[in-house]
């Protein structure tokens, strides 16, 4: 029991080296920006113009359910227009963020991982190196940097889509004015709502990518070490947007 | 000239390389020989520094290559070329993009690039590929392509992990000719890691039977032929006991 435990925490300390020496190595690849440039743009467009119906969809109904559920609560004690106040801080502080985190963490850290970690074991980041490229450069890099500045984006375009499918179900099913929406938005709408919540998701987005580089990158053992890596790439950004969601709730609001 | 120096290397406790010495002398093609999982391609990756050994060393051009930093890694990976076993083609990129993604790193301008990259196919005799994904094309194709890469470099040196294992003796004596003939037209150093031994009668000024982590024998083709060393004698001769 105790030999478990000390190997348990020996791993872990080890991992938490693995990944310091990791973001090591990618800080010192970051003045290559001849290497890294062009590719961070081939994976801007993947990570954000081909997540983007994800993210939209969830957000649409995640509005809808918001706008009906904060009805159903209020019913007669609190003003409706404070629907209009739940959708939009709700929306802009947390689902708007962890929703498409979490959904993206599967879309988009699971490919990189499983696509890194074929690139291992069929020998193509060797041979990348024998072509005097530095892994980092040519495919960490453009996957954090591209993950970290489109899940902003990604995420802003959901916050909307969320707010106007709340206001048209509210429109539409409970007999909400627009004004009096609007209003309920406005009410104790701050500044902050919006950066915390950009600021959050664009940890979300290096947290998912660089997870998933790292795994993919470690994988070993052919299909199966692949298969292995692409869960570990998903359970692990889940569990650190959660994480990093509290973290950021203790530290910010 | 590259010279491997009382090398040792061991994964997991289980020690794969015992001190192999060898030196393989400019413009010679050495094949090193011996059976799957004596560490052939083990050897070889750390020519370009793709492992670390735990002693010993590999020296290339007078440089060890252990004691080199990222930058010195990068001189040196500029002037090899490397053949991997199933080729190591970079799937998302076409064949053409493939061999242009080395000499771009180079710094070459786009024009002497499309000509390298057509140089190389022809080569091969993979004329007109230059469009066609990886995945299109047969395992052999994928060899010769893998082969073009590394030439289109113009390295001082090869190195070809298993060039022809898993392909038909057509196929394989079609690579065969392509390693002799990129000897004789580029002058290049070769090291060329298999057990095929037709395919190292073939190609090979040299040849070095790596045995439980060292070299057993070495010399040239002929004197390999003649050996009596009961180890070296069975596998050339291909028996089971």
């Amino acid at each position: 029991m105790i030999q478990a435990i000390g190997r348990h925490a020996v791993s872990s300390v080890e991992a938490v080296g693995r990944v310091g020496h990791f973001l090591s190595d990618m800080l010192r690849a970051l003045p290559d920006v001849r290497t890294w440039a062009r590719p961070t743009i081939v994976q801007m467009r993947r990570v954000g113009v081909d997540s983007l119906p994800v993210a939209l969809f969830i957000a649409a109904f995640t509005g809808v359910v918001l706008a009906l559920q904060a009805s159903y609560t209020f019913t007669g004690a609190v003003p409706l227009y404070f629907v209009g106040t739940l959708v939009g801080k709700t929306m802009m502080l947390e689902l708007g963020p962890v929703l498409a985190g979490l959904a993206l963490a599967g879309r988009v850290g699971a490919s990189m991982a499983a696509e890194l970690g074929t690139m291992k074991v069929t020998e193509q980041v060797d041979a990348l190196e024998t072509l005097a490229y530095d892994p980092q450069s040519y495919l960490v890099l453009p996957r954090v940097l591209a993950g970290t500045l489109m899940f902003p984006v990604i995420v802003a375009f959901a916050i909307a889509t969320g707010i106007v499918t709340g206001w048209l179900t509210s429109l539409a099913l409970l007999n909400l004015s627009t004004p009096d929406f609007i209003k309920g938005l406005k009410l104790f709408y701050q500044f902050k709502d919006i950066w915390f919540g950009l600021l959050k998701s664009a940890s979300f987005g290096f947290t998912i990518t660089l997870i998933g580089c790292i795994v993919g990158l470690s994988t070993r053992g052919g299909a199966e070490g692949v298969g292995r890596s692409t869960t570990h790439a998903v359970v692990y950004s889940a569990i650190l947007i959660l994480v990093l969601d509290a973290f950021w709730a203790v530290v910010l609001l | 000239m590259i010279e491997f120096q009382d090398l040792h290397k061991a994964f997991d406790g289980k020690q794969v390389l015992q001190g192999l010495s060898l030196a393989i002398r400019d413009a010679e093609t050495v094949c090193i020989i011996g059976y799957s999982g004596t560490g052939k391609s083990v050897a070889l990756k750390h020519i370009v520094g793709l492992l670390h050994p735990d002693a010993g060393d590999v020296i290339v051009d007078g440089q060890a290559v252990s004691t080199l930093d990222r930058d010195g890694l990068t001189e040196l990976r500029q002037g090899i070329g490397y053949v991997f076993q199933f080729a190591a083609l970079f799937d998302s990129l076409t064949v053409a993009e493939n061999l242009a993604l080395g000499l771009r790193r180079r710094g070459l301008g786009e024009e002497e690039i499309e000509e390298r990259v057509r140089e190389a196919l022809a080569l091969v005799d993979l004329s007109g590929t230059g469009e066609q994904m990886p995945a299109e094309l047969s395992g052999g194709m994928r060899k010769r392509v893998g082969i073009a890469r590394a030439i289109a470099l113009r390295p001082r040196y090869i190195l070809y992990d298993e060039p022809t294992t898993g392909l038909d003796p057509v196929t394989s004596a079609v690579i065969d000719r392509l390693m002799v003939r990129t000897r004789e037209h580029l002058g290049v150093t070769g090291v060329v890691v298999t057990h095929d031994m037709r395919s190292a009668y073939t190609v090979g000024d040299r040849i070095a039977m790596l045995y439980e982590g060292r070299i057993r024998q070495v010399g040239s083709v002929e004197e390999i032929q003649g050996t009596e060393d009961p180890v070296v004698r069975q596998f050339i001769e291909g028996r089971a006991e």
